[in-house]
C-alpha cells in the first residue's frame, strides 16, 4: 500500500474496528520478589508521539512484574544527553533509558533511545525505530523488549500478539490484539462457537476449530489476508490442532474411525496419517518444542490424564499420576516443563511440571481454568478462568509469582492462545 | 568481489532486522513490517446454514419422532432404558425413509477442558448411533458429531443446567437436502 493510500485508509479502518472490537483491559494482581528499579524518561520532540512510546515502554515493563519503575520527575533528555549515574543512583534507579522523537522526511516518527547501567555508568546499547503514528505503540514494545532483555537477560515478549474468542451478544469473535490486550481487531465474526486457536510458527495464520457447519471442524486462517481453507472435514468431529514447530504439519483429533483419536495432517489438507489406536478417547495433542514428540490426554488408564507418544505414533508413555482428571498439556518453548490442567479437590487449575525432576507445582489460585498457553519465552502462561462468572484471561508467571488478568467489560473471553516472537 | 559482497550482505541482513545499534549506524528500521491495515488482521464473517422442510410427522409435537434428545446421567455415555423407545422409533423412520439421514451431536456439562469434552460428546454420540444401527439403520444415514460443551442448552451453572446439557440431540436431514443440518 503506498504511504498516501495508507494515509486515507487508517483513520476509516480504525473507525469500522472501534465498533467492531470489545477491548481488553488488564489488571495487574500480583508481581515478583526481586524487581528491578528502572527509570524511562520523557523522550524530547514530539510531546504526543513521546506520551505514546514512554507510557508503552513503561506499562510494559509495569506489567512483567520484574521491574519497578522510578520516579522520572518529568524530565525530558535525549539518548545522546549526557547523564548524571551518581544523581539517579541516589535515586534507586539502576538503569535508566533515554531517547528522543524525531519526524522523518516521510512524515513518520523516528523513536531514538539508549538504555544505561547507572551503577556501572555505561551504556548497555540503544536502537532506533521509524514508525507511522498509528503504529507507535508498537514502537514502544520494541523498545520494552530491549530494555527487558537487557536487564532479566531473557527476550521479552511485549511485541508479541495473542489470540483469544471473545463471546458477547450471541456472537463468537476469534480476536487478535497485542500482548497487553490494546490494538483488538476481529479476525472471524461467527454465530456458531469458535475453540482452540493455534497459532502458525510464523506468525501469520490461525489454526482453529470452528462450529459454523453443525460440528466441529477445523480451518486454517492466514490473518493478513483473511482467507481460510478447511484442514480437516471428516464424517464425525474435527478438532484440537496443533501446528508441528515446522508449520508443515498439523496434529488434529478425529472421530471419523469411532472416538476420537490422534492423526496428522499437512497444512494444507493432504497427507492425513494416524497416530494413536487405543479403545478410548486420545485428545489436546502438542508437539514437544523438538518436533520430536507429542504430549496429549487420553482416558486409556480409566481417567483423562497426559500422555506422551513419538510424533509418528508408537507406545504411549504415561506423564501425570497424581489425581484423577489432568488435561490439556502444553509442553514450554524452552521444553523444560509442562503446563497443564488439573482437578484438585473439585478446582480445575493450572498446575506446571518440571520435566527433568517430575515434580508439579500448582501456580494459580483460581478454579476455573483452562486452555494454558506459554509466552514464546516461556515465562508466562496465558489461561482462560473465571472471575465473578465472567470468562476472563489471566497471565500466570511459571513459577506462579505474578498474575496479570485481562477482560472485556461486556462479554466473555476464553480460549487464549499466546503468539511467536516478532519475526 | 567475494570479500566485499559479503559485508554488504551482512549489513543488508542487520537492516532487516529489528534492531538497529546506535551510534554507529544511521540507519533504522521500520516497525510497520505487518502489511496491510494496522492491525495486519482483516475480518471475516462465517456462513450459517438455513433449516427447514421436514415431513410433519418428524416436526409435529404429538409425533414421538419429534422428540430428538436423549440424556445421560454423569460421567455415563450408554443410552439409558427410558429412551430405548424413543431411539427405535427414529430407527424405524430411518429404515422406512432411506433417503434421510441423521446427525447425532453429542453433548457435555461446562465443567474441565472444551477439547476433552467435546470426545466426551463424542462418546455420547456414538452410543446413540450404535443403537440405531443395532436396530438395522445403514452407517451411511448416520453422522455422529460433538458440540462438547459449546451449544448448552440450558446456560445455567448448577446441576439441574448440567443435566440438561449432558444429552444427544437427533437432527434430520431429507432427501432433497433440506433439514435441520
Amino acid at each position: 500500500m503506498s504511504p498516501i493510500l495508507r494515509f486515507i485508509f487508517l483513520p476509516f479502518f480504525l473507525l469500522t474496528v472501534g465498533f467492531a472490537q470489545a477491548q481488553l483491559s488488564i489488571e495487574i494482581t500480583g508481581a515478583g520478589a526481586n524487581r528491578i528499579p528502572v527509570t524511562i524518561v520523557d523522550f524530547p520532540g514530539d510531546p504526543t508521539a513521546s506520551r505514546v512510546i514512554t507510557s508503552t515502554v513503561r506499562a510494559d515493563l509495569e506489567r512483567s512484574g520484574l521491574f519497578k519503575l522510578v520516579d522520572h520527575n518529568n524530565l525530558a533528555f535525549d539518548e545522546s544527553a549526557q547523564i548524571n549515574f551518581g544523581d539517579w543512583k541516589g535515586r534507586g534507579a539502576d538503569a535508566l533509558a533515554a531517547g528522543s522523537i524525531a519526524r522523518s522526511a516521510d512524515g513518520r516518527m523516528e523513536a531514538r533511545f539508549r538504555l544505561y547501567d547507572t551503577q556501572k555508568g555505561v551504556s548497555l546499547g540503544g536502537a532506533a525505530y521509524v514508525t507511522s503514528n498509528a503504529q507507535l505503540r508498537a514502537a514502544g514494545h520494541r523498545i520494552a523488549d530491549f530494555i527487558y532483555e537487557k536487564l532479566t537477560g531473557e527476550k521479552g515478549v511485549f511485541s508479541t500478539r495473542i489470540a483469544y474468542v471473545v463471546k458477547a451478544r450471541g456472537q463468537f469473535l476469534l480476536q487478535i490484539a497485542d500482548s497487553d490486550g490494546q490494538n483488538a481487531a476481529t479476525a472471524l465474526t461467527s454465530t456458531e462457537p469458535i475453540i482452540s486457536p493455534v497459532w502458525s510458527p510464523d506468525g501469520g495464520r490461525l489454526a482453529y476449530v470452528s462450529f459454523e457447519k453443525k460440528k466441529p471442524v477445523i480451518y486454517v486462517h492466514s490473518l493478513a489476508s483473511g482467507q481460510r481453507h478447511i484442514v480437516a472435514n471428516f464424517k464425525g468431529s474435527n478438532s484440537a490442532p496443533a501446528w508441528s514447530p515446522n508449520g508443515q504439519k498439523l496434529a488434529v483429533v478425529l472421530s471419523k474411525d469411532g472416538f476420537s483419536q490422534l492423526y496428522s495432517v499437512n497444512a494444507d489438507g493432504s497427507g492425513l496419517q494416524r497416530i494413536t489406536s487405543s479403545s478410548g478417547i486420545d485428545t489436546e495433542p502438542r508437539y514437544s518444542a523438538d518436533g520430536s514428540m507429542i504430549y496429549f490426554t487420553s482416558d486409556r488408564g480409566g481417567s483423562p490424564q497426559v500422555y506422551q507418544i513419538g510424533a509418528n505414533g508408537g507406545d504411549a508413555r504415561r506423564v501425570t499420576f497424581e489425581g484423577s482428571y489432568n488435561v490439556s498439556p502444553r509442553p514450554s518453548p524452552d521444553g523444560k516443563s509442562l503446563a497443564f490442567i488439573s482437578r484438585r479437590e473439585g478446582r480445575f487449575q493450572l498446575a506446571v511440571m518440571d520435566l527433568a525432576t517430575r515434580q508439579v507445582q500448582v501456580v494459580s489460585d483460581s478454579y476455573k481454568d483452562e486452555s494454558p498457553s506459554f509466552a514464546p519465552n516461556s515465562r508466562m502462561i496465558l489461561i482462560a478462568t473465571e472471575v465473578g462468572g465472567r470468562g476472563v484471561l489471566s497471565a500466570v508467571s511459571s513459577d506462579g509469582r505474578i498474575k496479570q488478568r485481562l477482560s472485556v467489560a461486556a462479554g466473555d473471553v476464553r480460549e487464549p492462545a499466546w503468539g511467536p516472537y516478532y519475526p | 568481489m567475494k570479500k566485499l559482497l559479503i559485508p554488504a550482505l551482512l549489513s543488508a541482513l542487520l537492516a532487516a532486522c529489528s534492531t538497529t545499534p546506535l551510534p554507529e549506524d544511521s540507519g533504522s528500521a521500520p516497525v510497520e513490517s505487518r502489511s496491510g491495515s494496522s492491525t495486519g488482521v482483516a475480518p471475516v464473517t462465517a456462513g450459517g446454514l438455513d433449516a427447514s422442510g421436514l415431513p410433519r410427522e418428524l416436526t409435529d409435537p404429538k409425533s414421538k419422532l419429534s422428540q430428538r434428545s436423549i440424556y445421560f446421567d454423569l460421567d455415563k455415555y450408554e443410552v439409558k432404558d427410558e429412551y430405548k423407545d424413543l431411539v427405535a422409533a427414529h430407527a424405524k423412520y430411518l429404515s422406512a425413509n432411506k433417503g434421510f439421514k441423521v446427525l447425532l451431536q453429542g453433548n457435555t456439562d461446562e465443567r474441565g477442558s472444551r477439547e476433552y469434552n467435546l470426545s466426551l460428546g463424542q462418546k455420547r454420540a456414538e452410543a446413540v448411533k450404535r443403537s440405531l444401527t443395532l436396530l438395522g439403520v445403514a452407517e451411511s444415514q448416520i453422522e455422529s458429531v460433538s458440540l462438547g460443551e459449546e451449544k448448552p442448552k440450558n446456560p445455567g451453572h448448577d446441576e439441574s443446567a448440567w443435566s440438561e446439557n449432558r444429552r444427544a440431540d437427533i437432527l434430520y436431514k431429507g432427501a432433497d437436502g433440506r433439514g435441520e443440518f
